[in-house]
């Protein structure tokens, strides 16, 4: 990663520190490496979770989240770099000395156990008297919601119901940390909604430190503690989900989580960049800004665009027109372009509201301005990252 | 917190899985060493030797070829086995093309009647041709005086006994086909003729080929009908045992294997060539093809079946009608007396006996053998270069014939310095060289089967502290146990039915039936040979119809978590 050079993030905000937490770590992955052939799925992976958190692996299909998971879990073995479970250096023990639960996306229920046999099958094998067995698995069954479902057999429920057998029977043996593989990506999407829910009200419930991978943004943002962007086998950034949604800490988690309108830009004095022929003013953050001609990526989400009670002496304040309106329910995103620059095109979010007060139909004229607070400012960097600015 | 950051050590187990796999995954790799590597090895360095045991370079290999009999056999072989494929293929693939495009009634029981000659020995087919075309043949005037002993009967035989195998390959191959294409072709008004040219045959070319190999494979390898009706026809098959049993020339019955081993290994490598391209293509979005009824079509079709099937049977049939006849053809009446095979072969009933014995300990080692061997491979990690070995020791008997594998028991097991040799001649040796021989479609049939059960069952066991060998236990053996029973089935009726390889190592009192049907007939005592057959033929169709009935009980209705 070869950067010209760092931007400092606004206070409050190091990326760096954001991946220690303050209370000691329950789970302390070390400069993890893995590599299949030539090919490299995680690069030098740095990560401490606290008890009791959950976090949320997030990026891309292929990005490296499910091998990461695997290699905490013990089931793929890293090349370099060591794993601490519970302070304990587990960086070669075999995964039954691990102590955790793992749910998959595929369920992976045995076909031919009941759903009581399913959740109790690792209780079993610890000598359990048959009565705290069946006390223990019935507790499980009510606290996933299934309390009278135990003797009929996987094929018998559905997806949302297997998935919460699964859930179960991985919590049955009380482990230390619970690992979620997309749990409810093979569910519709009102079962998942609601799934959801009750897996963050469970883990709260419970305090077991959780991960879970999944490649949807709106899941990690309403679930974890903290989210860990992963892109290309590394981690992008670390954060809770207001840090990585407000204070993205590059182009690539800008776009993958939420929208954003990227423009080219170009430095152009302290908190002054330059797009195509017009000027805008941006934050300078702590210290240095880039110097004059460094070349830059301007990204604005699209609920940021200013309408209301915008006069001439505002920053960043100019005319444009509605292009295009898409419908989205209770708002509505506009495709907005500068009158006096062509080619200078943004979205914008409109909640139903403000299009009635204002209004707002196709080829009306606005006075919007684009608030320099929330213009963020990235290096460009054309081997990956956020699209270029929509043409 | 940091009161309960105790550096528990990982309680420490004797048998730990990662050991547990270890080991076993290195008694594996011995077993197939010893029962397959290590024997054709044995036959491989048996031909660059001399009898007294000198490296002579390819000294055999140059005498070989200088003896213009033994050419004349490896000719003949692919004489035969080139006029056996040209007519199996065709006739396979009309057969396979009505059992899936057509909408002729009771293709179960044509794909059933094809199938037939699997339950016997290849020496059925031949010991029924000599009843109807030999030299007491009721149908011996349509050869117009030639002779049936000879490429004639070794070819026609030959064409039943490889029919249900090329049969299997064209009904998977047609049967892949993906319905939108036809439809495509249909709604452009493609005539019947150019569809067939431009759709159906390109689908089935990968099956076309393989079936041809598979057949041509077994011709040139199969011993038993070119011992039966051969005659004066000399062939490979015959040449090794000739050269080992007959003249004790073991250096030239290890080239003769060698030189059988070449068909087989080419064969081996074109199908797998061909499979890895089946597979990709058909897309996982295809359509499967439903044939809509045509009334002349599918009449057509039924006749043909009728026909071929029929005639499958009936030369079946023929030999189990026979064996319960008192002297054909001149007194028809019914008895059991050829049954009395004391009256033929000092050993009696025993042969019968023996080959139960040999092929229920086969099947009953072999099941849990192969089935454990394939959960290893394909659902535990230890080990990576073991497992390799495993898996390519595994897919080997495939590329090697019947004759050749025996051979290189003979020498493996009978050299004087193996301490193995004690089994020699014992229904021990008979069982592991039957295992061998047939290893290869069982773990097939094994890792197909495991690869469609969830990956990750392993990995949901190792998070609850559950050993692998009780997930095994409690839940892969119970999902996989209809194709633990066809293992079993299978091994048990190829155990019965060979003859190929076993005819080198058997011993006083572990004769075979199989071996004694080729006895008797060597003494003239046909008849009683067909008896023998028919008893092999009943108990293996006894054995597939109790498998069925198994099939039907057990995974019908009493396991209800197999309903969908
Ligand atoms: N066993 C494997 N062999 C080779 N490549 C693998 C293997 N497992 C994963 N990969 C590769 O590693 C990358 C990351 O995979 P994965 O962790 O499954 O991604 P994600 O879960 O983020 O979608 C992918 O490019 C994948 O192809
Ligand atoms: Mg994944």
């Amino acid at each position: 990663m070869t950067t010209a050079f760092r931007f400092e993030p606004p206070a409050g905000e190091m990326p760096a520190a954001a991946g220690r937490t303050a209370a000691p770590a329950f789970l302390r992955v070390r400069s993890l490496t893995r590599r299949f052939g030539s090919f490299t799925a995680l690069d030098r992976i740095d990560l401490e979770v606290a008890r009791g958190e959950f976090v949320c692996f997030l990026g891309p299909s292929g990005c490296g989240k499910t091998t990461l998971l695997r290699t905490i879990a013990g089931l793929d073995r890293q090349d370099e770099g060591s794993i601490e479970i519970g302070g304990r250096d587990v960086s070669t023990a075999p995964p039954a000395d691990r102590d955790f639960g793992i749910v998959f996306q595929s369920y992976a229920l045995f076909p031919n156990l009941t759903v009581t046999d399913n959740v109790g099958y690792g209780l079993v094998n610890r000598r359990m008297p048959r009565a705290a067995i069946a006390a223990r698995v019935a507790e499980l069954l009510r606290l996933v919601g299934l309390p009278d479902q135990g003797r009929k057999f996987p094929v018998q429920l559905s997806g949302g119901q297997q998935q919460r057998v699964a859930l179960a029977r991985a919590l049955a043996t009380s482990p230390g940390l619970l690992l979620l593989d997309e749990p409810l990506s093979a569910l519709d999407a009102r079962v998942r909604l609601h799934l959801r829910e009750e897996i963050r009200a469970l883990q709260r419930r419970l305090g077991v430190t959780t991960i879970m991978v999944t490649h949807d943004q709106e899941e990690a943002l309403a679930m974890a503690d903290r989210i860990v962007v992963m892109n290309h086998g590394v981690i992008e950034q670390i954060g809770t989900p207001e840090e990585i949604y407000r204070r993205p800490a590059s182009a690539f988690v800008a776009d993958f989580v939420g929208t954003m309108t990227f423009f080219e830009a170009t430095a152009a004095g302290p908190g002054q960049v330059r797009v195509g022929t017009r000027g805008l003013r941006v934050d300078a953050g702590a210290t240095g800004f880039p110097a004059d001609g460094t070349p830059l990526r301007l990204g604005l989400r699209p609920e940021e665009v200013r309408i209301r009670g915008v006069t001439t002496g505002d920053d960043n304040a100019f005319e444009a027109l509605v292009e295009d309106l898409e419908f989205l329910g209770p708002f509505c995103r506009a495709r907005l372009s500068a009158r006096d620059a062509p080619g200078f095109e943004l979205l914008a979010d409109f909640s139903a509201n403000l299009m009635r007060d204002l209004d707002i139909a196709c080829g009306a004229v606005l006075r919007i301005a684009l608030p320099p607070g929330s213009l963020r400012v990235f290096p460009r960097r054309d081997d990956r990252g956020g699209n270029g600015a929509p043409a | 917190m940091s009161a309960t950051t105790v550096t528990a050590a990982p309680p420490r187990r004797l048998l730990t899985e990662e050991r547990v796999a270890t080991g076993l995954v290195g008694l594996l790799c011995l077993l197939l060493l010893l029962a397959i590597a290590l024997p054709l090895w044995a036959l491989l360095s048996k031909s660059f030797l001399d009898d007294q045991g000198r490296f002579v370079g390819l000294a055999n290999y140059a005498r070989y070829f200088a003896t213009p009999v033994l050419v004349q056999s490896l000719l003949n072989s692919l004489f035969v086995a080139t006029l056996a494929t040209t007519i199996v293929i065709p006739l396979a693939f009309l057969y396979a093309y009505a059992l899936t495009r057509s909408r002729m009634p009771a293709k179960g029981l044509f794909y059933a009647l094809a199938l037939l000659p699997i339950f016997a020995p290849s020496l059925l087919p031949a010991l029924s041709l000599v009843y109807i075309f030999g030299n007491q043949g009721f149908l011996k005037d349509l050869l117009f005086g030639a002779s049936i002993y000879g490429p004639i009967g070794i070819v026609m035989a030959q064409v039943f006994y490889c029919l249900p195998h090329a049969t299997m390959i064209l009904v998977a191959a047609l049967g892949l086909a993906d319905g939108r294409l036809y439809e495509a072709a249909k709604s452009l008004g493609t005539t019947r003729w150019r569809m067939f040219r431009t759709v159906t045959l390109p689908g089935a070319q990968y099956g076309l080929v393989s079936a041809a190999v598979v057949v041509f494979t077994l011709v040139i390898t199969d011993f038993g009908i070119a011992k039966v009706i051969g005659g004066q026809f000399n062939v490979l098959a015959t040449d090794a045992y000739k050269q080992v049993v007959g003249q004790q020339n073991f250096a030239m019955g290890a080239v003769v294997g060698m030189v059988l081993l070449v068909p087989a290994v080419l064969a081996f490598f074109v199908d797998r060539l061909l499979r890895r391209r089946q597979v990709a293509l058909l897309s996982a979005r295809a359509v499967p093809y439903a044939p809509q009824p045509e009334r002349r079509r599918d009449l057509l079709l039924l006749g043909y079946c009728i026909l071929v099937g029929g005639l499958v049977a009936a030369v079946l049939g023929v030999a189990v009608w026979a064996s319960f006849i008192r002297y054909w053809p001149y007194n028809l009446s019914f008895t059991l007396a050829n049954y009395a095979f004391a009256e033929f072969d000092p050993d009696g009933w025993q042969p019968y006996l023996n080959s139960l014995w040999v092929a229920g300990l086969t099947a009953a080692i072999g099941t849990p053998l192969v089935f454990v061997g394939a959960y290893l491979l394909e659902k535990t990690r230890a080990v990576p270069l073991g497992r390799a070995l495993a898996q390519l020791l595994a897919m080997l008997p495939m590329a090697v014939p019947g004759m050749v594998l025996g051979l290189g028991y003979v020498f493996f097991f009978n050299a004087p310095w193996n301490p193995l040799g004690i089994l020699y001649g014992t229904v021990a040796i008979l069982a592991l060289n039957c295992l061998a021989h047939f290893y290869t479609v069982a773990h097939i049939t094994a890792v197909t089967a495991l690869k469609q059960i969830d990956g990750e069952f392993e990995a949901v066991s190792a998070s609850l502290q559950v050993p692998f060998w009780v997930t095994l236990r409690r839940v892969t053996v119970p999902i996989c146990l209809p194709a633990i029973l066809d293992i079993a089935v299978y091994l048990f009726v190829n155990a019965l039915t060979t003859v190929s390889a076993v005819i080198f190592l058997y011993g006083p009192g572990t004769k075979l039936a199989s071996i004694a049907i080729v006895h008797m007939d060597e003494a003239g005592a046909i008849a009683a040979a067909a008896a023998m057959a028919t008893c092999i033929v009943a108990t293996a169709i006894g054995v597939k119809l109790l498998h069925l009935l198994l099939d039907a009980v057990l995974f019908g209705r009493a396991q209800r978590w197999r309903a969908r």
